[in-house]
């Protein structure tokens, strides 16, 4: 056997989850700091919690940031499944390379630009700024993530289902809802989750395109960030990283019961 | 059938030229307009109602002013050296630590690498903001990392690595390490084992046969992966401007800073022309290399 796990590869593997969970656990672990000193360890307390539930401007963010991210992971959802469809299904149609080009370049692209491209657009429409104008920008880029995540599954896809039941008798419609769409649902899902946490992280986009009353969580972290480092925003981190992990391990084990309940 | 096919072309297709591409125009436009103190704070501003006259003006209006502006002035152009010079060390950085997690993971026992790859993808799925704060709290002068290695005894003055630039690299390398680890990880996966059996069988080491074989399969994952770090790395904001200091000087915290507080938009405008026509080659050449992959797996 060629494939050997060595001592080097153990090594490796453990610096390499060290460096990238010790700065979260820390992070977690000082949520929990009685003291207002973040590094400072002075005994266990919750006050922090206490604190950040009392915190009206906080908990006003959060549900603009959760209503800006619903609406943006169904538009992208949407939008990204069609693209993902054209990409893999329809081959070559005038001005094939100029869309897929418009779908992988923003998966790339720093998003000063792509924030500050927006808000002038917006600008030039005199389109008021609020909770839609971040809901659009975040659309925007998160449907590429999206077409890329469930045109990789498309490519695997078997065509002779879909071909079974437009020959005995589906329209295009319903062979789609019924055939193709259960089958690539896992990864639509996947995608949808994944929109959703983009447009809960981002600040850069939303700091661009945002307006009076739209406030998200990423814009109101950022700013007491740069005071300087508090519990309180430990907590808050805490709070947000259990929730997207707790999603994305559940995500991910119905997506293995879903595959061996299918293959079983 | 036509229709739907033209719908569902039409609708994404529509929806990125409009969001996506005419911004562009829009920057470029404003880019070459001047600064006025007015809301919006540029002129000249296309007035269609005035018919012929208003675009001779609004055409006659565009210069090269706001660009001329950034070549004179040597901040810009120190920024612009910088958000390279940052942009390639930390992407030759995540390289060297991404590769090796990378390979341990290839080679580790087919039942747990879902676990691991899992692993990788995890902390990608939380907050950037809140992994770059966590930096905070251990690279500050009273932070973690000082006072451990002050008990520790291995130094006596705390380092100041807060506001450096390697407080840069230590974020850029930390929160794009899974874009780096997840391209090579699936090219060494599929890997042909028995191309290393028969290296190994005509007398090469393994290190030979690593650096002859493995190494260059792992090729494409490797370029892949220096794309998705080096291309967003280059516009950065958000690390260089909360572990980065004063003196670190980047394209994206430069825009930001022109927009927000200059309120300068002609100059936020090219300074964001320039960056991205700088990145027009290896978006391009990592869209290529993406498509060529897709057209591989089919």
């Amino acid at each position: 056997m060629t494939r050997r796990f060595t001592w080097f590869n153990a090594t490796s593997l453990t610096f390499g989850f060290v460096f990238l969970y010790l700065p979260i656990l820390l992070l977690m672990i000082y949520s929990f700091n009685e003291s207002k000193l973040v590094t400072v360890w002075a005994g266990f307390s919750t006050k922090w919690y206490g604190e950040l539930a009392r915190n009206e401007a906080m908990l006003s963010a959060a549900w603009v940031t959760l209503r800006v991210a619903f609406m943006t992971a169904t538009l992208a959802t949407i939008l990204g499944t069609m693209a993902a469809w054209v990409l893999v299904r329809y081959g070559r149609f005038r001005g094939r390379t100029l869309f897929s080009g418009m779908i992988y370049a923003p998966l790339v692209m720093p998003e000063v630009i792509t924030g500050l491209s927006l808000l002038l657009l917006f600008i030039a429409m005199s389109i008021e700024r609020g909770l839609y104008t971040v809901v659009i920008a975040h659309t925007t880029f998160a449907m590429c993530y999206v077409a890329v995540v469930v045109s990789s599954r498309l490519v695997s896809f078997d065509t002779s289902l879909e071909e079974a039941a437009l020959d005995l008798g589906c329209t295009p419609a319903d062979a789609f809802f019924s055939v193709t769409l259960p089958i690539i649902a896992p990864s639509v899902i996947a995608g949808w989750l994944l929109a959703f946490t983009l447009s809960l992280d981002d600040l850069v986009i939303a700091s661009f395109t945002t307006g009076p009353g739209a406030t998200t969580l990423p814009i109101k972290i950022y700013s007491a960030v740069r005071l300087g480092v508090s519990p309180e925003i430990n907590a808050l981190s805490t709070i947000l990283i259990t929730l997207v992990a707790v999603g994305v391990i559940v995500a991910s084990v119905l997506e293995k019961r879903w595959w061996s309940r299918r293959s079983g | 059938m036509n229709f739907r096919r033209a719908l569902i072309i039409g609708l994404p297709y529509f929806w990125l030229l409009v969001f996506f591409l005419a911004p562009f125009l829009i920057v470029l436009k404003i880019s070459l307009s001047d600064t006025a103190i007015a809301q919006p704070p540029y002129t000249p501003i296309l007035d269609l109602s005035a018919g012929w006259q208003g675009i001779k003006d609004f055409v006659g209006g565009l210069d090269l002013e706001s660009f001329t502006w950034l070549l004179q002035d040597s901040l810009y152009i120190n920024a612009f050296l910088s958000s390279l010079k940052i942009a390639f060390i930390s992407t030759f950085l995540t390289f060297l630590v991404g590769f090796p997690i990378a390979y341990g993971m290839a080679r580790a026992p087919q039942g747990i690498r879902p676990l691991l790859v899992m692993a990788i993808i995890l902390p990608f799925w939380t907050s950037f903001l809140i992994r770059v704060y966590a930096w905070i709290g251990i690279l500050r002068t009273e932070g973690l990392l000082n006072q451990f290695l002050l008990w520790t005894g291995l130094i006596s003055e705390p380092l100041q690595v807060m506001n450096t630039n390697i407080a840069v690299y230590i974020g850029i390398v930390y929160s794009y390490l899974p874009f780096m680890v997840l391209p090579i990880y699936s090219t060494l996966e599929k890997m042909d084992d028995s191309l290393l059996e028969a290296a190994i069988d005509l007398g090469c080491s393994r290190l030979k046969a690593f650096w002859l074989i493995t190494l260059p399969l792992a090729a494409p994952g490797v370029i892949a992966g220096c794309f998705l770090v080096f291309i967003p790395a280059m516009g950065e904001f958000v690390i260089p401007d909360l572990l980065g200091g004063s003196s670190t000087l980047m394209m994206g915290k430069t825009l930001w800073i022109e927009f927000f507080s200059n309120r300068d938009w002609p100059v936020a405008s090219a300074v964001a022309i320039i960056l991205l026509l700088t990145l027009v080659v290896p978006i391009v050449l990592f869209q290529r290399q993406l498509e060529r992959q897709q057209e591989a797996s089919r």
